[in-house]
């Protein structure tokens, strides 16, 4: 039974706390186990690392150091802060750097504690794709399916930092990824191919200069559109809000009602498994993502079915 | 007691702006045996070498130092210039005082005193040179040309006309090579089949041309005048002597499908094929691999009769034969021209641009074959996707050429023409086509070339666009391509029907295959290193062996051209004379010492030594001179130091250090 | 007497058809490197014996580089091979003779490698300068 050290970031606990259900729902189905880094703090995101570049390293730097008090493999599902942690492993392998921030966090009064915290590079961090990328889970995955996502036409957005840069993220392939493509395609949903998996959605500019993010959403949604898909499926919070909360704004500003589903990977899991819309939080997203489920046909739970749930017992 | 005289170059101010020549003259000039010792400009000019000439005359010397460039520059000049005074030319040594010395260091004193150092070493070993008289060896008066492209061909038909016996090795079905895929060639737009197929007939009718194709050069033995090369011969399952070129078995093939390498996967072709229609010799080849006959009687052993008869059934003349075996034949060669040519790069790396992904998205030989008549659209431009005429296509220069992160830092040459003849070729096809080149500059340097480009964006309508693509992606039917217009400083997008993507030239991807069975030197990309780029651009530093075309670096055709007929020119020299001077500086073994130990055999690569019975019966080592190439490996491998390596012996090798060392050792006392 | 810091001299063999060249394509290119080396021309560093190397040593050589074609691309086909060998013994018999084994070197080095050349050469001279003069 995997475990991992779970760091959810801000999101996964505030705005995408679907992402956060959806992921423990199907964790409990897999048998990995999540164990909440204890006294995490916020990776910086674009914040720190735009503005100071100590600060940038020093934030994720810092939850790294109490990953390694038990050496779990640290599983950042937010396509962020998992970027920030892989970029300070790599920048901070420079000892002059290293040094400036082991000495900045020496002060932390939870760091000098008798467990001797000393951060290093041997905490394995993964992203959510790359947890679910084994053969054993991916066997387990097909295991849990209880109602394949059947006429569901589906692209998959990755946006760019589970790619970029490509010398320390080191994606599959960094113009065509295909790890989400392959896992949707074990929830019998109908993959479509298509040339904007790593196009950028805006990013943060997303209050600084939300003409941007509505310019690239409305491209990012109409390409989707184009090419049959009936929604898109993300594993980057940034991305699911950029995508998911404007729709509204990008039909007032171009006049293009797009009405298009942006779902969690771990969401779309979940409905294969067998879970609910409600359980799910999928009442949660913006733009009405029950419809297209009830449509496909995944209603309760047929007679038979392998799952207990305690909410359930009647 | 010999007399050594030194010669110090200043060549121009290459060596004397970094060494004081004079102070280096003066002081080598005080060395024992060095009796005249000067300095002048230009050492290797009709004065200088005079001035080496009178000196040998009159001071009576019988060795030379010469300390001036590289002696793979003027050895031979200097050789020649004391052989004319009547000294053996090869008492001389040259201390190379320019590229190793006086081009690499900048400080003055530093420089000087590391040339009057090598200076005094060339000295050194100059008392240890004895004089060498090369044997004279037979030359087969027969030449092989390896590769048929037009290289090849212009080599095999100036060789051939001049009276000598040519072999022409091919190793695909036909000769033509990369010209015959071509629809046009650029500035004048001939058509390539034109002017190339005639050639290509002369070839295959001319008496002292023996063309192999569908063959490779397996092995290459001997040396220069006496090469021994093994060509294997690859099974056709046609019987050459039968077959008419009818071109029955073609249409009855049932398989018909399999990609055509020579239509850059755009077209088709039968398992039973030949490349294309004017193929020479115009004789199918059957691809083993995939034809359903061979194929069941290769894996099911117990099988008589083929799964299939369809071409051995319908062939008129009963010329198919499926029980060809390869064959291994040997030839004698005097001389070497090797013009295996190129391949092109895959641009499948660039994952931005789709190829591979996008049907539209293709290169510029694969939108050669579509406008070539004989191609696999029979010469209209269509879309692989759906088929149609495109209206806008796109072209993107520089792709796989230039480009250091994907290896290729070096220009191709060639992609700027091409690029161009293909806007102007597709107007020809099309009037309401409008193309877009994405370059990053335009290369166009040769005769009528620039006159060329400029007919393509001035008459033609192209639209060239200074800057890169950025990514290429479907947009429902048609293709977005994004991209940067760096002289108006902003994005463009550029909606295409067809994008084409310029890739680079590269070597053949086993060049360095070849290379090695040649034992000639390659870079670090694979192209062939010529003997010397500005002087000595068609030899390579292997004697007898020459080279043509692409295989030594991008090129066009013109360019291919005329090295072919210099490589040409350069065997037909080698070849005139009845024999020609074999290696001089051969080693030798001192018989009356040899234990008999034949470790020198062991590690001789040229298998040039050979045991002989002594008098009193002995048997002791002896160098076949014929063989021996004078690498030494002998001399340095015998336990007893019986073998004297000439040119490089023990004592000449020694005595450089000793003077090293001990001249140091007197100054700084 | 003043105080002048150690320059080591040092002797390269350098093969005649592959790293001779790319001496020369050094110089052509104008790269510049530590003067320190002394170039003694081979035909092939498989010409080079062993008793050279020692006879370098003892005259006061502080280091000793030897150079040829990369392996599989020589000019007589084998001699680097034996090169090859031939100093992966060197190298121990050295340290039997009381000589620091750093002090010699066998490196590759093509006719198209100019900038290696000078890479090599002077990264070679800093090490030997390291080793301080040889006793």
């Amino acid at each position: 039974m995997q475990t991992y050290s779970y760091y959810p970031g801000c999101s996964l606990h505030g705005t995408a706390k679907e992402y956060d259900r959806s992921l423990n729902l199907v964790a409990g189905k897999l048998g990995f186990e999540l164990r909440e880094i204890a006294d995490w703090n916020c990776c910086g995101a674009t914040a720190a690392h735009s503005t100071n570049e100590l600060l940038g390293l020093a934030l994720p730097a810092r939850n790294l150091m109490l990953a390694a008090t038990d050496g779990r493999p640290v599983l950042a599902p937010c396509a962020m802060c998992y970027n920030r942690m892989k970029v300070a492993q790599h920048e901070l392998q420079d000892s002059s750097k290293r040094q400036v921030v082991e000495r900045l966090l020496g002060r932390s009064e939870k760091l000098i504690s008798e467990k001797k915290v000393s951060w290093s590079e041997q905490v394995s961090v993964v992203s959510l794709l790359q947890a679910l990328a084994g053969d054993g889970i991916q066997a387990a995955i097909k295991e849990a399916v209880l109602k394949p996502l059947k006429g569901l036409k589906v692209v998959c957005y990755y946006g760019c930092l589970l790619v970029r840069p490509p010398e320390i993220i080191q994606p599959d392939n960094l113009e065509n990824p295909q790890t989400m493509d392959r896992l949707v395609a074990l929830l019998g949903a109908e993959v479509l191919d298509w040339p904007f998996k790593t196009e950028c959605c805006g990013g943060s500019l997303a209050l600084a200069r939300t003409d941007i993010v509505l310019a690239l959403g409305r491209r990012l949604l109409g390409m989707a559109r184009d090419v049959g898909a009936d929604c898109i499926v993300t594993a980057c919070p940034m991305c699911h809000s950029n995508l998911d909360t404007r729709q509204g704004q990008i039909k007032a500003k171009f006049g293009e009602s797009f009405d298009m589903p942006i779902f969690y990977v771990t969401e779309l899991m979940g409905l294969a498994f067998g879970f609910t819309p409600k359980e799910l939080l999928l009442d949660k997203h913006l733009t009405d993502a029950i419809k297209i489920v009830k449509r496909d046909d995944c209603p309760e739970r047929s007679e038979g079915s392998r799952v207990t749930h305690h909410e359930n017992k009647d | 007691m010999t007399r050594i005289g030194v010669f110090v170059c200043h060549c121009g101010s290459n060596i004397a702006r970094t060494v004081d020549v004079k102070r280096v003259a003066e002081a080598v000039g005080q060395m024992p045996n060095v009796i005249f010792s000067t300095d002048y400009m230009f050492m290797c000019s009709e004065p200088g070498q005079k001035l080496i000439q009178d000196a040998i005359r009159e001071h009576n010397l019988d060795r030379v130092v010469v300390a001036a460039c590289s002696p793979t520059m003027h050895f031979k000049t200097f050789s020649g210039a004391i052989q004319r005074a009547g000294l053996n030319p090869y008492l001389i040594e040259m201390a190379n005082i320019r590229e190793h010395c006086s081009w690499v260091h900048p400080d003055k004193a530093i420089g000087t005193e590391k040339a009057t150092d090598i200076v005094e070493m060339a000295a050194a070993k100059t008392r240890w040179l004895e004089p060498l008289f090369p044997r004279a060896i037979g030359v087969t008066r027969r030449a092989l040309v390896i590769g048929g492209g037009i290289a090849g061909i212009q080599a095999a038909l100036d060789i051939a006309n001049a009276d000598v016996e040519v072999v022409l090795v091919e190793r695909s079905p036909s000769i033509g090579g990369r010209m015959a895929q071509l629809d046009k060639t650029f500035p004048t737009l001939d058509c390539s089949g034109c002017i190339l197929t005639p050639r290509m007939t002369e070839v295959a009718q001319h008496p002292n041309i023996t063309l192999h194709t569908w063959a490779e050069v397996e092995a290459v033995r001997g040396f220069v005048g006496n090469f021994e090369v093994d060509v294997l011969h690859k099974p056709r399952y046609v019987d050459a002597a039968k077959c008419t070129g009818c071109g029955e078995c073609l249409t009855r093939c049932p398989w018909k499908n399999f990609p055509s390498e020579f239509d850059e996967g755009m077209g088709t072709r039968p398992a039973i094929y030949r490349p294309f229609p004017q193929a020479v010799p115009n004789i199918p080849v059957i691809d083993a691999d995939n034809c359903v006959a061979l194929k069941s009687l290769r894996e099911e052993p117990g099988r008589t009769k083929p799964k299939c008869g369809a071409c051995s059934k319908f062939c008129p003349r009963q010329a198919i034969d499926l029980n060809q075996q390869p064959t291994i034949t040997t030839e004698k060669i005097g001389a070497i021209v090797l013009a295996n040519g190129f391949s092109l790069f895959d641009p499948t790396v660039y994952g931005e641009y789709g190829y591979g992904r996008y049907p539209d998205v293709i290169t510029s030989i694969q939108m050669e074959r579509l406008m070539n008549a004989a191609g696999p659209t029979g010469g209209e431009i269509r879309r692989p996707s759906d088929g149609k005429h495109p209206r806008s296509v796109v072209f993107l220069a520089c792709i796989g050429s230039r480009d250091d992160r994907v290896g290729r830092p070096y220009c191709s040459k060639i992609c700027c023409m091409y690029t161009a003849k293909h806007a102007i070729m597709l107007k020809e096809h099309d009037p309401h086509v409008q193309s877009f080149v994405f370059y990053m500059d335009v290369r166009a340097g040769g005769k009528g070339y620039e006159e060329f480009t400029r007919r393509a964006q001035e008459e033609y309508g192209a639209c060239y666009v200074r800057g890169r693509v950025s990514k290429v992606y479907p947009e429902r039917d048609h293709l977005v391509v994004m991209g940067e217009d760096t002289l108006m400083g902003m994005p463009v997008q550029v909606e295409a029907d067809l994008v084409v993507l310029a890739t680079g030239v590269q070597p053949q991807t086993d060049a360095d295959r070849m290379a090695r069975k040649l034992g000639i030197s390659y870079d670090g990309y694979g192209f062939i290193n010529e003997s010397h780029p500005k002087l000595n651009p068609v030899e390579s530093n292997t004697a007898g062996i020459l080279l043509a075309g692409m295989t030594v670096g991008p090129k066009d055709i013109p360019e291919s051209v005329s090295q072919a007929s210099a490589a040409a020119a350069k065997v037909l020299g080698l070849l005139s004379q009845p024999t020609l001077l074999g290696e001089a500086m051969v080693s030798w073994v001192s018989q009356e010492r040899c234990t008999g130990c034949f470790t020198c055999e062991a590690v001789c690569p040229f298998n040039a030594i050979d045991k002989v019975a002594l008098r009193d019966g002995r048997q002791a080592a002896q160098i076949n001179e014929g063989l021996c190439k004078g690498c030494g490996l002998c001399a340095s491998a015998c336990p007893g130091k019986v073998i004297t390596s000439r040119g490089f012996s023990d004592q000449a090798l020694l005595e450089q250090m000793i003077v090293l060392f001990r001249e140091r050792e007197l100054v700084s006392r | 007497m003043a105080e002048t810091t150690f320059e080591p001299r040092v002797v390269g063999f350098l093969c005649n058809w592959c790293s001779y060249a790319g001496a020369n394509l050094a110089g052509t290119s104008r790269i510049q490197y530590a003067p320190n080396i002394r170039i003694i021309r081979v035909p092939c560093s498989g010409r080079v014996d062993p008793l050279f190397v020692v006879k370098a040593f003892q005259e006061g050589a502080d280091g000793v580089l030897v150079l040829g074609c990369h392996p599989g691309d020589c000019h007589y086909r084998d001699g680097n091979y034996y090169a090859r060998r031939r100093y992966n013994l060197m190298h121990g018999f050295l340290d039997f003779l009381g000589v620091d084994a750093r002090r010699l070197k066998i490196d590759w080095v093509s006719a198209a490698e100019g900038k290696k050349f000078a890479q090599v050469v002077s990264d070679f001279t800093q090490q030997v300068r390291e080793l301080g003069p040889n006793p």
